[in-house]
């Protein structure tokens, strides 16, 4: 097993790219790190791309909306396609639940083994495209029956392709072996085919359980194909399937585009393997990788001195020293679009603040800046376009670490900049990508937060008494139209340092004539005895139901649990994340030290004359985990769901 | 004795200004306060104890009522009464015979039931706690035949007094102890912290995580005691919010040596499965081993209970004492959080280690009955 893996992840940042896509699986901060890091991923990063541009998903593909009924118009065998999609999903679900929940084998219930093991396969790629792609997957499916209808030549390709990519070359020899796959002996394809099952072991349990009846199956499939083969030929049976699957212009020669559907087929299978191993974050402990990054760096953050043990691989930055000299770059920076620019420095400023408000500022400033690009000559757009926006993302990095909010809207950008078809004029494809843009702030966010609120506004009664904490836009807004539609209830906010977010809320509510009742977190078990709700925004939901937010989240929820008190989270579902955590340690952002030092109640601060001792260490932590069982309930755009559904509304949106 | 009501005025008005903070600043002013009052007090040849128990009454009620938020006066209050009537009757008890002194004992016993209701159950449950408590168990034999006696002696005091007041050279005798035995009380309450810290060593071990919230005298001298024995640890201060007296302790934490990180208050829970125990400082401690302690403690208790964390109070000796059950003193702006006694791991006092459970039996051994039930008429 050791030694085939060094060639997996040199094929990785290939796979990558090819087909669907997916800046998804990684993320942002790595997309400069990896280039440096991986000296062979710059070669064979030149191959998949021109692989990409003939891959015939390319097609943008429709939101869900319409999703249904294109299944339908596309499919020869609408019923069995339907079955079809229904396995696809509900075993979808399940290993999603199991490869991150590590919940354990699923059963396997489908009745059409066959099926389910070419499905599982599809599906795969279902969990890898980012949470808005979801519509290929039902690409796939539908090309899949309409495959199998002609006695399933495509098998063949399908497996030829997954084994080629499963060796340690470069992509050439998938084709090489999608052309020999005729002729292609036993031997060899015992041989590959255990390189196949070596390739999943390491997916958990599921895979394993199930080995040797995948194996059967393989068979089984194998002899299908092959009959179907002597009977039809490879090649014209694969232009047809090509045709019937995607409309894109094919400008290339038949074995070319064999290949390329191969690797579409099954490079998201290896790629979906990969994916889940998260991407490694950057680690500010591993110095190597740190000068490296400086060296990079436009934001010279000077880093502070003292630094809590626990927190040492995250970036710690002295505060408000570099912001003037940034000022002082911003008309001589040619890499980064002013209007990032403006953006990044209000992120470091602290001018711009929250999840949703970070989010949608950078979008727009990402939508300025693709107005007033222009695809410089020799290069494609979908590729110059990308790396521009990855230029973008580390700056901005560069400033503060990124939100998980944005994270999430920076994959869906970039996964809509791949998805571009390569025929499509650069003008319309700027079009086309602001229009997305828009379209995500207003869906993903605007939209999803009147849902919520209108989904919270239920759960409020006369006379109940509302928690809050902090500032959340969300709950403000939750608040803010109770109010308006007549609700009697008050409002206890709960503030913390060194932040005070609080008070803004107060001000705001106040202001709206809503009776506040304003207290410090440490009053929480005081002021709970007469609370009968805590409604709570949040920075993510992972996957696991842990709630990632401002720091103290996890306070208030757990004195809420001691008492009784039912917490929801207001979260929309652009938030959600795949990574788990369980405590706070393991990720977290550091806020600025010094801001701890001052205390409101004295002019000087009491620590005045020992921030020199070594002994000394500040630490402003800026979120925190709550675990899954002290909230009870999340309510999203998609509804009000407890923590266990959450994991199926995380794998289906 | 115009001249003692000019002293308790004097300090009634420093602890309304808050010049005097601090349960042990407290406690010391108040012992020394109530010494000068029993110096002071005019001997009646009759009925010596009563005469002393109700000047102290009188003065510790004032006293409670400049802050009733302060439990340290009310219980420096009762040890003083509780051990005026402790010397009373072991001086009585010198001169009365045994055989009498049995026949009294449940006569008084009688007289308790009968007169008062709520302090007659209080009484009867302490007189049958006191028996088995452990200290009385390992003494000899004679002490816990005499153990039973304080509770009761209130009630009989006067009947003793009575009977026993012929002797005048006794009387004096017991102004003179009672003036000893609050001079020993002073010197307790400078020692405790002593005692406390004293444990320090077998509690902390070396690259511990200690995570304690605001400023306590006792937990700080309880960090340095085991800093001094070379341990090596780190500690974590959450500020403690409104007053941030956190700040204060990792100054001087810091001046010391000490690896201190301080963090917010919100960040506790953050924070908290890292840490290996909890240390904070205690302002009361019920008799159901709850704890009045700083606002936010009771989220650091949660937490802790969460992670199974150690959550260990220190208890100085003047700190125990509330009989309720009852949650928070209401005051405006909480100042204190009540801790549930299943949030407690531990208590470290100055005679040591004590679960929640035991709580009760230091309580009994410190005051008497009847006390409690003047508290509660004198600050209700």
């Amino acid at each position: 097993m050791e030694p085939r893996r060094p060639p997996r992840t040199v094929s990785d940042p290939k796979v990558r790219q090819v087909g669907f896509v997916t800046p998804a699986a990684a993320p942002p901060a790595r997309t400069v790190s990896d280039t440096a890091a991986m000296p062979a991923a710059g070669a064979s990063q030149e191959l998949p791309l021109s692989g990409s541009s003939l891959s015939p998903v390319m097609i943008p593909p429709p939101r869900h909306d319409g999703l249904s009924a294109r299944v339908t118009a596309l499919l020869p065998v609408p019923i069995a396609a339907t079955a079809l999609r229904l396995d696809n999903l509900q075993i979808r679900v399940g290993s999603y639940n199991q490869s991150e929940v590590l919940l354990g084998t699923p059963p396997m219930t489908s009745p059409s083994s066959r099926i389910e093991d070419a499905v599982s396969e599809f599906s795969d790629d279902v969990s890898a495209s980012s949470l808005y792609g979801r519509t290929e997957p039902d690409k796939v499916g539908t090309a899949f029956p309409g495959r199998s209808g002609d006695l399933m030549p495509a098998k063949s390709v399908v497996a030829g392709g997954s084994i080629g990519s499963h060796t340690p070359e470069n992509p050439p020899t998938a084709s090489l072996v999608v052309k020999a796959l005729p002729g292609i002996t036993e031997k060899k394809r015992g041989m590959l085919e255990k390189q196949h099952d070596e390739a999943a072991a390491p997916k958990p349990l599921k895979e394993k359980t199930t080995k040797a009846e995948r194996r059967a199956l393989q068979e089984a499939q194998r002899a299908a194909k092959s009959a179907a083969k002597e009977g039809g030929g490879a090649d014209p049976t694969n232009t047809k399937k090509d045709k019937v699957v995607k409309p894109t212009p094919q400008k290339k020669d038949v074995p070319e585009v064999a290949a390329s559907s191969g690797k579409k087929v099954d490079r998201p299978l290896e790629k979906e393997r990969k994916k889940e191993v998260l991407p490694l974050r950057m680690q500010f402990d591993d110095k190597h990788k740190v000068e490296k990054v400086k060296q990079r760096a436009i934001v010279n953050q000077r880093e502070a001195k003292s630094r809590v043990e626990f927190f040492q691989r995250l970036p710690q930055y002295v505060h408000g020293t570099q912001l003037q000299e940034l000022e002082a770059k911003f008309f001589q920076l040619d890499a980064v679009h002013p209007s990032v620019y403006k953006v990044g420095l209000h992120h470091l400023s602290g001018k711009i603040t929250g999840g949703n408000a970070r989010c949608i500022a950078m979008l727009l400033a990402f939508k300025e800046a693709i107005k007033d690009y222009s695809t410089p000559p020799e290069k494609a757009l979908v590729r110059d376009l990308n790396a521009k926006i990855s230029g973008f993302v580390s700056f901005l990095i560069e400033c503060r670490p990124l939100s998980i909010s944005m994270g999430n809207a920076i994959k869906f950008l970039k996964n809509r900049i791949a998805k571009l078809p390569l025929s499509m004029s650069e003008l319309d494809a700027k079009a086309s990508i602001q229009s997305d843009i828009d379209r995500f702030i207003n869906q993903k966010i605007i939209i999803a937060d009147k849902v919520i609120v209108r989904h919270a506004f239920a759960k409020i009664r006369d006379g109940d008494v509302l928690l809050t904490y902090g500032l959340s836009s969300v709950v403000e807004m939750i608040l803010v139209y109770a109010h308006e539609h007549k609700k009697k209830f008050r409002i206890v906010i709960v503030d913390s340092r060194p932040k005070h977010e609080g008070q803004i809320l107060l001000r705001r509510l106040v202001a709206k004539g809503l009776n506040c009742t304003y207290t410090h977190i440490n009053a929480i078990s005081y002021i709970m005895h007469e609370v009968t709700r805590v409604f709570l925004g949040a920075a993510s939901v992972l996957s696991n139901g842990t709630v990632y937010s401002r720091v103290g989240t996890a306070c208030v929820a757990m004195v809420a649990k001691a008492y009784r008190v039912p917490v929801l989270i207001c979260c929309e579902a652009y938030k959600f994340h795949e990574r788990v955590q369980l405590d706070s340690i393991c990720f977290n952002e550091l806020g600025d030290p010094d801001a701890i030092l001052k205390v409101p109640t004295h002019v000087e601060s009491y620590l005045y004359g020992c921030m020199d001792n070594d002994n000394l260490q500040l630490l402003n932590l800026n979120y925190d985990a709550t675990p899954s069982d002290y909230v009870s309930m999340i309510i999203t755009d998609y509804g009000m769901v407890s923590c266990n559904q959450l994991l199926i509304y995380c794998s289906v949106f | 004795m115009p001249d003692v009501q000019a002293l308790v005025n004097d300090f009634v008005l420093k602890i309304k200004r808050r010049k005097i903070e601090g349960s042990q600043a407290t406690a010391k002013h108040t012992a020394e306060l109530l010494r000068q009052v029993v110096s002071q007090q005019r001997i009646t040849y009759t009925n010596q104890a009563a005469s002393l128990i109700d000047a102290v009454k009188a003065v510790g009620e004032q006293l409670i009522e400049a802050n009733p938020v302060e439990l340290a006066i009310g219980n420096i209050v009762r040890r003083v009464l509780h051990m005026i009537r402790e010397e009373n009757v072991s001086s009585a008890m010198s001169a009365v015979e045994e055989l009498a002194l049995g026949s009294d004992d449940d006569e008084a016993e009688h007289d308790n039931r009968m007169g008062l209701s709520a302090a007659a159950v209080a009484a009867a449950a302490r007189s049958t706690l006191r028996a088995p408590s452990l200290q009385t168990l390992l003494e000899d034999i004679p002490d816990s035949a005499t153990a039973p006696h304080p509770p009761s002696s209130g009630g009989d005091s006067e009947g003793k007094n009575k009977s026993a007041a012929e002797s005048s050279s006794r009387n004096k005798k017991l102004k003179h102890d009672v003036i000893e035995a609050i001079n020993e009380l002073i010197q307790e309450i400078d020692t405790c912290h002593e005692l406390i810290s004293a444990q320090a060593v077998e509690h902390i071990h070396q690259n511990e995580v200690i995570l304690t919230l605001g400023h306590s005298r006792t937990v700080k001298e309880f960090l340095f005691a085991a800093n001094e024995k070379k341990r090596s640890f780190r500690v974590f201060v959450a500020e403690g919010a409104p007053r941030y007296q956190g700040h204060v302790l990792a100054k001087e934490l810091v001046g010391k040596g000490l690896q201190t990180t301080v963090i917010t208050d919100s960040a506790v829970f953050a924070m908290i499965s890292r840490v290996n125990m909890v240390i904070v400082g205690a302002h009361a401690i019920m008799a159901n081993g709850g704890v009045i302690a700083p606002v936010g403690i009771n989220m650091v208790a949660l937490a802790a209970q969460r992670h199974a964390v150690p959550f260990v109070v220190l208890a100085d000796c003047m700190d125990y004492g509330q009989l309720g059950d009852s949650p928070p003193i209401r005051v405006e702006n909480p100042a204190f959080d009540y801790v549930a006694p299943k949030l407690v791991s531990l208590f470290i006092t100055d005679m040591g280690g004590h679960s929640p459970s035991y709580v009760y039996r230091l309580i009994a051994d410190y005051y008497s009955a009847e006390d409690l039930v003047v508290r509660r008429k004198s600050a209700p």
